[in-house]
């Protein structure tokens, strides 16, 4: 990969030019390092004087496990429903682009979708709140009152659509080019002749598309949703804007005016008028947000780059 | 697979049509007409039904996939009729996903076309209540916390670039790779409450100034800078290096007048999308930067103005005529989107224009 001449025998001249450039780009390479660990330090150092603190310092009286659980699962609960609304459509997309569409016409539909990665987060969260969160009350209704017997759907339903199914569809929107994106370059590197394969011997498109296509595909889909996951977890100004939340709720219900709120939207939410102790709480659930999701992406980031070495093989 | 009995079913899709071929193949503009017969009940009953343009969407889709399945199934058998259905449920996926992009587009051009004005863009909010004003401070704010966020990660991005395509092998290059696609994954109000705990170690616990908000959005941005100067720099092909290395040049000039000459397209298109990535960045900056109503061009004292930042306080917290807030909230959120898209229309234009001179 790279072009170093360094033979065995002899030693190639190390000008004073060499040394200095080539230290500074290892400065920035550990300085990415750097970075990164500073980045958990820092939440560290500020995060402890919430761990060390008594119940009754904390925001709400509550103690900090109390605090922090219901948002841990606010955030859980909208980075799985936007998983659900956005990995099977991408999947489609995807597919769409790959395989079906014209090849001249492939790149440019690619560049439309990735437009929506383009529009800024704060975008989204005033068009769900003003377009999408009014569209939603209508099939909350008809949720509640045909799938009331589910606890996901038990209301009594929101009349503003400020609902965790709004947010859940808007980050689903929002999540939905990075998976469509990577599932794309993954079903574009199926091997030909396992294709021509099961074309030459009578199967249709999806026949072929079933039985080559997606079994290959199958991990990088899997990555692909699991970094579409990391996003989604880390979402903060959409749901801010969106969700109307109701402090240490811990409810499945998708579409009651009641919500769990999310660790990234109350840090934005609460941040700007906090002070003391309850800016030590923020930055631990920070910290806790943090570690989520640098788990999800380690494990994806892994899941990719295991997949390239076998891709490599083929 | 089926046995055909005389006489042509009529698919529910309401076409009716004769296929071309004696052992079963639909003509080939069988799936438009379904397409068109579909399209036609559902606008029938979506009139009817009050001019749902959900519900026709909606049962355009569901009447093709239906009508294109049975009429294919009686004619062509089940296989084939599967992959027509696929096919429609596949295309439609991706149409399902154009609806919140163009949806989205229009609601921010109709609301925002309010109050596109010209006082828009020279006036800050400074003692304004009620109408008028304008976001001239936080356009200042904007561009002023970005560009110091770019001055701040390219440097590194391209040094630890560089460092990973020309010199880096081993525990550290791989280590460095895997924590910046690690890197890109890190929620933005976290990059936030990073750089808030870095200043807050000198400044005290209430610090909001510019350049907390560029330390954040330079965290978010490196990552990108790299991947994308990583990638571009692979594609500077071995011969140049080699040629240059073989006239006795160092291997540092080699790299600078070479080998980044050579793929300065593609780094100025990866930067200008990193670039606009964090433009719109609304979290790190609202606790980091906070808002101001005046303008303030000094990155290094005290809170400023920024659009994303003003188009939320000013939706969320309306003054009491709501209206013209609100209306200045859109307004903010259609230059956000129009920088947007300039700037990825120019990030293309710039590896358009500037291809690689690769001699390919």
């Amino acid at each position: 990969m790279t072009t170093t001449t360094a033979s065995s025998g002899r030693r190639t001249v190390q000008r004073p030019g060499d040394r200095v450039f080539s230290g500074s780009t290892i400065a920035a390479g550990v300085l990415i390092l750097v970075i990164l660990a500073g980045v958990a330090a820092f939440l560290l150092t500020n995060a402890w004087p919430a761990v060390t603190a008594s119940a009754e310092d904390l925001p709400g009286g509550r103690t900090l496990f109390a605090y922090t659980a219901p948002l841990v699962f606010g955030t859980l609960l909208g980075a799985v429903l936007a998983l659900l609304v956005a990995t099977p459509l991408a999947v489609g997309i995807a597919l769409f682009i790959s395989h079906y569409a014209p090849r001249r016409l492939a790149a440019p539909l690619g560049y439309v979708i990735d437009l929506l990665a383009a529009v800024p987060s704060i975008i989204y969260g005033l068009w769900g709140v003003a377009v999408l969160a009014p569209q939603t009350v209508g099939l909350s209704r008809w949720l509640e009152s045909t799938l009331g017997f589910l606890p996901f759907f038990s209301g009594p339903a929101s009349s503003t659509g400020r609902t965790m199914l709004t947010v859940g569809i808007v980050l689903g929107v929002m999540i939905l080019p990075i998976i469509t994106a990577v599932s794309r370059e993954v079903f574009l590197q199926t091997p030909r002749l396992h294709e021509e394969a099961a074309l030459a011997l009578g199967a249709t498109r999806w026949e072929m598309i079933r039985m080559t296509v997606l079994p290959f595909g199958k991990p990088g889909v899997i990555s692909a949703s699991m970094l579409g996951l990391g996003r989604a977890l880390g979402e903060t100004m959409a749901v801010a804007i969106v969700l109307s939340v109701s402090p240490g709720l811990i409810s499945f219900n998708l579409i009651s005016p009641s919500n769990p709120s999310t660790v990234a939207a109350n840090i934005a939410l609460q941040f700007p008028e906090s002070s003391g102790l309850a800016v030590n709480t923020l930055i631990f659930t920070g910290l806790v947000l943090f570690g989520i999701t640098l788990a999800v992406n380690m494990l994806a980031r892994w899941i990719i780059a295991r997949r390239a070495e076998f891709s490599g093989a083929n | 697979m089926t046995v055909q009995t005389a006489p042509q079913q009529t698919p529910p899709g309401g076409s009716s049509g004769r296929p071309a071929l004696a052992h079963g193949v639909l003509p080939r503009w069988a799936p438009w007409a379904v397409l068109a017969a579909a399209a036609a009940v559902a606008a029938a009953v979506s009139v009817t039904a009050g001019l749902n343009a959900a519900l026709f969407a909606v049962g355009t889709a569901v009447l093709t996939g239906a009508g294109l399945y049975a009429w294919s199934s009686s004619v062509e058998g089940g296989r084939r009729a599967k992959d027509r259905l696929v096919t429609v449920v596949v295309s439609s996926a991706f149409l399902v996903a154009l609806v919140p992009l163009v949806s989205v587009l229009w609601t921010v051009l109709t609301f925002g076309l309010q109050r596109f004005d010209l006082e828009f863009f020279t006036y800050s909010m400074r003692g304004i209540v009620g109408e008028g004003g304008g976001v001239y401070h936080a356009i200042l704010g904007t561009l002023i916390i970005t560009g110091l966020a770019t001055l701040m990660s390219v440097p590194v991005g391209l040094l630890a670039a560089v460092y990973l395509v020309e010199y880096g092998k081993g525990r550290l290059a791989r280590a460095i790779t895997f924590f910046v696609d690690v890197m890109t994954g890190i929620p933005s109000i976290v990059a936030g409450l990073f750089a808030f705990a870095l200043f807050a170690l000198f400044f005290g616990p209430g610090v909001r100034m510019g350049i907390v908000g560029a330390v954040a959005l330079s965290v978010l941005m490196i990552p990108v800078v790299v991947r994308s100067t990583e990638e571009m720099l692979k594609l500077v092909p071995n011969e140049l290096r080699e040629a240059s290395l073989a006239l006795g040049v160092p291997k540092w000039r080699t790299i600078v007048k070479v080998v980044i000459p050579t793929s300065i397209a593609g780094i100025a298109t990866g930067v200008t999308l990193a670039i606009a990535r964090v433009i719109g960045e609304t979290a790190p900056l609202l606790i980091t930067v906070g808002i101001t109503t005046g303008t303030n061009l000094n990155p290094f004292d005290g809170r400023m103005a920024s659009l994303p930042v003003f188009a939320y306080y000013s939706y969320v917290t309306p003054g009491v005529p709501r209206d013209p807030y609100l209306d200045r909230a859109w307004a903010a959120a259609l230059v956000l989107i129009v920088i947007v898209m300039v700037l990825n229309l120019l990030a293309r234009l710039i590896s358009r224009l500037f291809a690689p001179k690769t001699g390919r």
